[in-house]
């Protein structure tokens, strides 16, 4: 199952960078939560799959699945959330001045 | 020692604070005490019965590298110029610089560069040397661009930088190697090691960095260039370091290491040989000159030039009269420039077309120039010192007892005729220099205010450098056991004693040179105007100076190619570079450090459930690249994020599942909130190479994912430190979900930072929303 996890994190890579390297913002979100997707995917794998109980402390049970990566994901979920809401509201200021949210013609600055 | 680099700069951090006060006294009469006081602790070490002596101090003791000081009869001679000019030249600028000027600004550069030369001078760690030359580069090129709103003080400081900086850094490479030769970072050892040195193979690398260094430094053909322009710096400054102190640090490091370089045959070749072109180049170049500054430049390159010729030479008599021209050209150079300066200060203009007939409104300026202008020339009076050192000189380009073969027997031969050649010149520019300013007719049309003599404050430091040239002139045996001596030995390495003679009998070469000089260089004085136009053909049009304007603009034309044709301005590009960049290292690694095997049997089960979760992912992630609906995009997202979260419940992670669960409805609400302003996707009209590219990047990022992920996870390096946490979360922090325990007790300050990011993005967010500044919004 842990290859199969890798390939599926390699999959949300690949496409939320494709749709990174669009020219449009909203695409350019859904590429950057779609690769955090990936990379927390990632982290959950290398800490091993489905060896034991949740990491719940209980009388009796000896086996638990690993807590530190489920620790640095949990940060990571709401880092990424932080991410995706301030670049929403970034592009949405960015297309309400500049009436456009293309990357291509957002280009240069104002002394050009 | 120590106190003597360091004083300057200590005194530097506080002259911010004295020069608040430069309205009621000015800032320069508390700089005054330092090279002053710097000078009358150095002069107590003179004496007959001076010896060398060291002084170390740890440093970077792991590196080898110790704060050597040393000081012998050559480092006294120039820590005496460096503090004795240096004093003058304050007191000077006291009157020069009027307090309106930034005053703070010049006293901090003027005493960094004091430092600087003061640590050049004492240092015996190659290391220490190289780090105080290439200070003295930085306050040169402050100070040349002291007034920065000049644009001619601007281009004379960037040259001045560049072409110095270049030399320091090929000079670093020759102390480098000669480290490495000799595995001792110390001169002195250095030096005692010298058979060493010249039987590596290094060695011709070695001088010829060592020669790239003090070339570029003293201004010898053809990177004389920039002097000139230095000339831009305020005159206390052109007096002091374009003169008298820094120029010479390229003289300091030949004769400091000529013990070691004057080994090879190439040495007299080169030095020698660039030092009388120098010589001659410049000197005739002078009476080209029109700026007063101009000319008094070139005659310090032709100078510069013949110091260097006189090391090259090797000699005893060369290696004496070398010190002792370095001590007399800081005399009557330095009057001479405060000279300019004033005619500078009190007409207005440098411009010698302008001047003329000033004797009778400046007469002790005058006499001062008079002294200073014919002891450069070298005429023949008893009370000039600057005609004993270029009979000296005369005596040693003669070069008696001196066998070469080759071509530098050749260079032997036409030595003393190329000597007297550019002391005709020399002749000739100090003639022009002083009878062009001084006499001849008043041009009162030309001069914007009428001029009149100097004050008493500026006239004091030239009154006292042409007392010296007079005292040195009528005593020229004064310094010379106590002092001359040592410097001399310490080049030479063996003792030198020579008596200086004014006289030397009917039948003396050297007199008939002199005389020779002088009749030559009269009459050219005399007929200046009618010759002066073989300036035309020699040298023309042709100038050093647009081999560096061409080197310089092209360098840079070049550079602003390079960096265009990357630097595109679209951020698509950098991302790209970015991937590519990461790809490279990526599997360039994966490559080098693993076998590419994949041995794991250690892998969970493949459930039904699971598979089926990720073939909805795998579905829906890549649908969000081919739909061109916005809320359908959002959708689909949403169906991958809830897709992780099943994930999570899947693979024992409930706290995931929860926080995912929140986290992406909130985003999904977010989408759908914020969509509605922006534009709705186009279909992309892409060329079909830019859809390829993307695909392949994405693609090979994706895979180089997996790999990773694949890699790692076969390997074992150590021990996770998992079970730390699980052992500990209950008796430590108290808690049974061990990932809670984590986050808010064992990682606490990492989540405390989180919330941090989360607030500031919060009011990024809110400001972003709020804020109504901008010009365009309705």
């Amino acid at each position: 199952m842990e290859i199969v996890t890798s390939i599926l994190s390699g999959i949300l890579f690949a496409t939320g960078i494709y749709n990174l390297l669009q020219k449009q913002l909203l695409r350019i979100i859904i590429g950057t939560a779609l690769m955090s997707h990936g990379a927390h995917l990632f982290i959950l794998t290398m800490g091993k799959l489905k060896r034991g109980k949740p990491p719940i402390i209980v009388e009796g049970v000896e086996n638990y699945v690993d807590p530190l990566p489920q620790a640095l994901i949990l940060t990571s979920i709401v880092i990424s959330f932080g991410v995706t809401s301030f670049l929403l509201v970034l592009a949405y200021r960015a297309s309400r001045l500049n009436g456009t949210d293309n990357m291509e013609e957002l280009r240069g600055n104002e002394n050009e | 020692m120590l106190t003597a680099i360091f004083l300057p700069l200590i005194l530097a951090c506080f002259i911010p604070l004295i020069s608040k006060w430069k309205y009621s006294i000015h800032t320069g009469w508390f700089v005054l005490i330092i090279p002053f006081s710097i000078f009358v602790y150095l002069i107590q070490q003179v004496g007959t019965r001076f010896s060398p002596f060291e002084k170390t101090y740890p440093w970077i003791p792991s590196m080898d590298i110790h704060f050597d000081l040393y000081l012998d009869g050559l480092s006294l001679l120039f820590g005496l110029l460096i503090s004795g000019i240096g004093t003058l030249v304050v007191l000077y600028s006291i009157y020069y610089l009027h307090k309106s000027e930034q005053l703070g600004h010049f006293y901090l550069y003027l005493l960094m560069f004091m430092s600087a030369m003061f640590g050049v001078v004492f240092s015996d760690n190659v290391y220490v040397l190289y780090t105080f030359w290439e200070l003295t580069s930085l306050s040169s090129f402050l100070l040349i661009g002291y007034w920065n709103h000049r644009k001619g003080s601007r281009y004379g400081a960037l040259k001045s930088m560049l072409i110095t900086v270049f030399g320091g850094l090929s000079m670093l490479g020759g102390l480098l190697l000669l480290t490495i030769v000799t595995d001792t970072t110390s001169i002195q050892e250095m030096i005692s090691q010298k058979e060493t040195i010249m039987n590596s193979p290094q060695f011709g690398w070695i001088i010829a960095f060592l020669f790239l260094g003090a070339f570029t430094k003293s201004a010898q053909f053809p990177f004389h260039i920039w002097l000139p322009d230095a000339m831009e710096a305020p005159t206390p400054v052109s007096a002091y370091l374009h003169s008298a102190t820094m120029v010479k640090a390229g003289i300091f490091l030949i004769a400091r290491f000529s013990p070691i370089l004057s080994q090879s045959d190439w040495f007299f070749i080169i030095v020698s040989g660039f030092g009388i072109l120098t010589l001659c180049w410049g000197s005739f170049m002078a009476v080209r000159q029109t700026d007063l500054k101009g000319i008094l430049a070139y005659s310090t390159i032709s100078q510069l030039g013949m110091i260097m010729a006189m090391l090259g030479f090797g000699t005893k008599i060369a290696v004496f009269a070398a010190v002792f021209h370095i001590l007399n050209h800081a005399t009557f150079k330095g009057s001479l420039f405060m000279v300019a300066g004033i005619v500078d200060h009190e007409t207005g203009t440098r411009d010698i077309r302008k001047l003329g007939g000033l004797m009778t409104f400046m007469p002790i300026t005058a006499t001062l120039a008079f002294f200073g202008t014919f002891s450069m020339a070298g005429f023949p009076l008893p009370f000039l010192n600057g005609f004993y050192s270029k009979e000296l000189f005369f005596d040693a380009a003669l070069l008696h007892h001196f066998s070469v073969d080759g071509f530098a027997q050749l260079l032997k031969v036409i030595i003393p005729y190329l000597a007297v050649f550019g002391s005709i010149f020399t002749f000739v520019y100090s003639m022009y220099l002083v009878f062009g300013t001084f006499r001849g007719e008043y041009k009162e049309k030309e001069l914007k205010t009428k001029p009149h003599e100097a004050p008493i404050g500026m006239l004091i430091s030239p009154i006292v450098l042409v007392l010296g040239v007079i005292i040195i002139g009528l005593f020229p045996n004064l310094f010379n056991e106590s002092f001359l001596a040592h410097a001399a030995q310490s080049i030479k390495g063996v003792e030198i004693h020579k008596k200086i003679k004014f006289w030397h009998g009917f039948n003396s070469i050297p007199l008939y040179m002199s005389l020779a000089v002088v009749a030559i260089g009269s009459i050219l004085a005399y007929t200046r105007k009618r010759w002066s136009s073989v300036y035309n053909v020699i040298p023309g049009t042709l100038s050093f100076n647009r081999v560096y304007d061409w080197l310089v603009d092209k360098t840079t034309a070049y550079s602003e190619v390079v960096t265009e044709s990357y630097m595109s301005g679209s951020l698509k590009h950098y991302v790209r570079y970015i991937l590519i960049a990461i790809l490279v290292v990526t599997f360039g690694t994966l490559w080098l450090t693993t076998d590419l095997t994949i041995s794991n049997p250690d892998l969970a089960s493949i459930g039904i459930p699971d598979m089926l979760v990720v073939s909805m992912m795998v579905i829906a992630s890549v649908a969000t690249i081919f739909t061109n609906n916005r809320i359908a995009a959002i959708l689909i997202l949403g169906v991958v994020g809830y897709g992780l979260a099943i994930l999570f419940v899947i693979y024992r992670a409930p706290d995931l599942a929860l926080t995912q669960l929140i986290i992406e409805t909130v985003t999904v609400a977010l989408f759908l909130l914020v969509f509605m302003h922006l534009p709705k996707l186009e279909k992309r009209n892409e060329s079909k190479g830019t859809v390829f590219f993307n695909a392949t990047v994405s693609i090979l990022f994706g895979a180089m994912m997996t790999f990773v992920a694949i890699f790692s996870y076969s390997s074992k390096w150590f021990e996770p430190i998992s079970d730390y946490f699980l052992e500990t979360a209950v008796s430590l922090g108290g808690g049974h979900n061990v990932v809670n325990v984590i986050l808010v007790d064992m990682r606490g300050l990492d989540t405390l930072f989180e919330i941090a990011v989360l607030g500031i993005a919060a009011l990024g967010i809110y400001g972003m929303i709020k804020l109504r500044r901008d010009k365009g919004e309705k």
